[in-house]
């Protein structure tokens, strides 16, 4: 077991019934990882965060440092905008940040602005989080009120205005290119990469750094108390603490900030602190280790430690920090239906293997629910998975403009690989699967052999 | 109606003047719409690409995009109930169906008094809290039936209208920058480097010596 004493950075201000304010903000070290960078260069403060290694929260997992110098030389205005738009299905950690600690934030995104010159931050919230949008207006007004904001910030000569902006509903906004296709008004339909990487073509086709909550409000404990206390805690490749949400059939359901790397998901699943075991004492099935689109991992997986590179090594990912978890009473083809209609309902519709793709298989898991399958579904389920992600691998190969089509086929391939006798018993009889499934959190020895290894 | 009102049109330029283009504003200008008439009007979309330097088609195109914005009336309490993952698994779907028949209609539909719409919703993030919901956009946490049609019952009564206001209406607390602080919009044509990243180039050269 690895529960460890590791600091809270990011959730200290959680359990604060006035966590949120400016007053309790200042009280408690607030606004002096600020002060620490204003006080050094910013090419200083670009090195702070490399030496850090931050890794981004969003769900790709990049280096948050190494991003910031994308941004070609001499090439201004500069704008950060920040991913609120948290929406993969199972997280639940960006709306607590924002709700809970929106000060926290709004240093992180001063600090980013700093380092990299950025003239303009815009702050993008989910639409349907009005408790959110409505701390973190009232934040900003108190922070600009303050002088933590605006111009001339705490004296310097350093000067950015932060704009709270909304989305309105669509999942799809929370991939970066899109994201900035919807504050600049348009439908939310992701951009070709290349050329439209956004540090080099972004917000107004200028370099843009889109950096996501979680991110941004590691930036004031780093700053405060150096990149090598945060890199002191945690593993080879992923240092400092990170959020989990672990959701389903656990004794508590919860939002637990642990060390990265270290943690296993054994001690988030069962340990008391964590999600204390299963319910009602039942048998662990699956679990989808970091959100919608992963593919699922199963008990044997249960000692992995929760580090991007393994379990990236695994074929599936930490993505956004959330774990759901399923019992043994669990219908995984209901389970599999109900993500697949999502992605299906979510798509943007701009590349064809996406949007007809994800229908379809909607439409197939939706007639084997109903009772009126075929055996040969099984096949051609995955025949469609196949055209949208060929071979299945995680991370998958680009079909499409942004990978929510292929997200979609991580479910299928999860359950039919595993479950395939619920199915079987779905659609009355065994079924023939001439299709490939190539990626290795689908395929048994691989998975077991990264398993050893780990 | 359906024009920005007075008061709200201030709203609406403060908000356009925020962004180094207008268009930028079409979405945070649908949200205000929305909560004055608790719907996106067609004259809204006109007079919001009035404002946005914009036309009425664009202006419609974006705002078709996007899950929570009504072309049509709604009730004035929107339920969204969440049937995604987490919430299907602890009884999610359970609780849509007993919302729908508590409330005599399908998801997607108003009652006929006009008080509520039922919508069958994806992941709202509050999985740790499941099954949940909201009623328009506030949070309902780990909710049973029972919950649910006292909710329903507080509602109808007039109760719980200072915890939520009407559909249309999500932050009560708006942004101001005040002019005196402001350190203004960053034109993509014409901003040059930042004085903070040019008064530091030989100090960062020197640091890296």
């Amino acid at each position: 077991m690895a529960v460890t004493d590791a600091p809270k950075i990011i959730t200290s201000r959680f359990d604060l019934d006035d966590g949120h304010t400016l007053a309790r903000y200042e009280a408690t070290g607030g606004y002096q990882g600020l002060k620490a960078a204003l006080a050094r260069p910013p090419a200083g403060v670009v090195e702070e965060v490399k030496s850090a290694s931050l890794l981004g929260r969003g769900g790709a997992g990049f280096p948050a440092g190494v991003k910031w110098g994308f941004c070609p030389p001499g090439v201004f205005p500069r704008y950060l905008v920040v991913n609120g738009d948290e929406s993969e299905p199972g997280t639940y950690k960006d709306r607590l940040l924002m709700e809970r600690d929106p000060h926290q934030l709004i240093e992180g995104v001063l600090i980013a602005c700093y380092a990299v010159g950025c003239s303009q931050a815009f702050l993008y919230v989910r639409g349907e989080m009005a408790l959110a949008q409505e701390r973190i207006a009232q934040a900003l007004n108190d922070a600009y009120a303050a002088g933590h904001i605006g111009k001339n910030i705490h004296g310097s000569d350093f000067s950015v205005d932060v704009v709270l902006h909304w989305g309105a509903g669509a999942y799809i906004v929370g991939e970066e290119t899109a994201l900035i296709e919807s504050l600049e008004g348009n439908r939310g339909m992701p951009r070709l990469k290349p050329p439209f990487f956004p540090a080099a073509k972004g917000l107004y086709l200028q370099p843009t750094i889109v950096n996501n909550v979680e991110t941004l409000s590691n930036l004031p404990w780093i700053l405060t108390n150096g990149a090598a206390a945060f890199s002191a805690l945690g593993a080879e490749n992923s240092k400092g603490t990170r959020i989990f949400a672990v959701s389903g059939h656990v004794k508590k359901p919860g939002v637990y900030e642990v060390e990265f790397g270290v943690t296993t998901f054994r001690d988030l699943l069962y340990a008391p602190v964590y999600g204390g075991g299963i319910r009602h004492d039942h048998a662990l099935k699956a679990f989808i280790p970091g959100g919608a689109s992963a593919p699922w991992l199963y008990p044997e997986h249960l000692d992995v430690p929760l580090e991007a590179a393994t379990v990236g090594k695994l074929g599936t990912m930490l993505g956004s920090g959330a774990v759901v978890v399923f019992d043994e009473t669990t219908d995984m083809v209901k389970a599999c239906h109900r993500l697949v209609r999502f992605f299906a309902r979510e798509s943007c519709g701009k590349c064809t293997p996406c949007r007809e793709g994800t229908s379809w298989l909607e439409k197939i898991l939706e007639r084997i629910i109903d009772g009126h399958g075929r055996p040969e579904d099984l096949n051609l389920l995955l025949d469609v998975c196949d055209n949208i992600s060929v071979g299945m691998n995680w991370p998958p190969k680009q079909t499409t403009i942004c990978p929510l089509g292929q997200s979609a086929t991580s479910p299928i391939a999860s359950a039919i690989t595993r479950f395939r006798d619920e199915f079987e018993a779905y659609v009355g009889g065994p079924a023939e699967i001439t299709v490939e499934v190539k990626g290795p959190a689908f395929v048994g020895p691989v998975r077991e052999e990264v398993a050893a290894d780990a | 109606m359906a024009r920005f009102n007075e008061a709200n049109l201030a709203t609406a330029l403060e908000i356009v003047g925020r962004y180094p283009r207008a268009k930028s504003a079409t979405i945070p200008l649908l949200h205000l719409a929305q909560e004055q008439d608790g719907w996106v009007t067609d004259d809204a979309m006109e007079h919001i690409a009035e404002l946005t330097g914009t036309t009425p088609a664009q202006v419609l195109g974006t705002c078709s995009f996007y899950e929570m914005f009504k072309r049509e009336p709604v009730g004035r309490y929107l339920v969204n109930i969440c049937t995604n993952i987490s919430c299907q698994i602890m009884g999610g779907e359970e609780l849509l169906h007993h919302a729908e028949e508590s409330l005599g209609i399908k998801a997607g539909s108003t009652t006929p008094d006009g008080l509520f719409t039922i919508e069958d919703v994806e992941c709202i993030a509050a999985c740790t809290e499941a099954p949940c919901l909201q009623v328009n956009y506030r949070y309902f946490h780990k909710i049973s039936n029972e919950e649910f049609d006292d909710v329903i019952a507080d509602l109808r009564a007039g109760r719980r209208s200072d915890e939520i206001p009407p559909h249309g209406t999500l932050a009560r607390t708006r942004q101001h920058i005040p002019a005196d602080r402001a350190a203004g919009t960053a034109d993509p044509a014409g901003v040059p480097e930042p004085v903070w990243l040019s008064a530091h180039a030989d100090a960062a050269e020197g640091e890296k010596g």
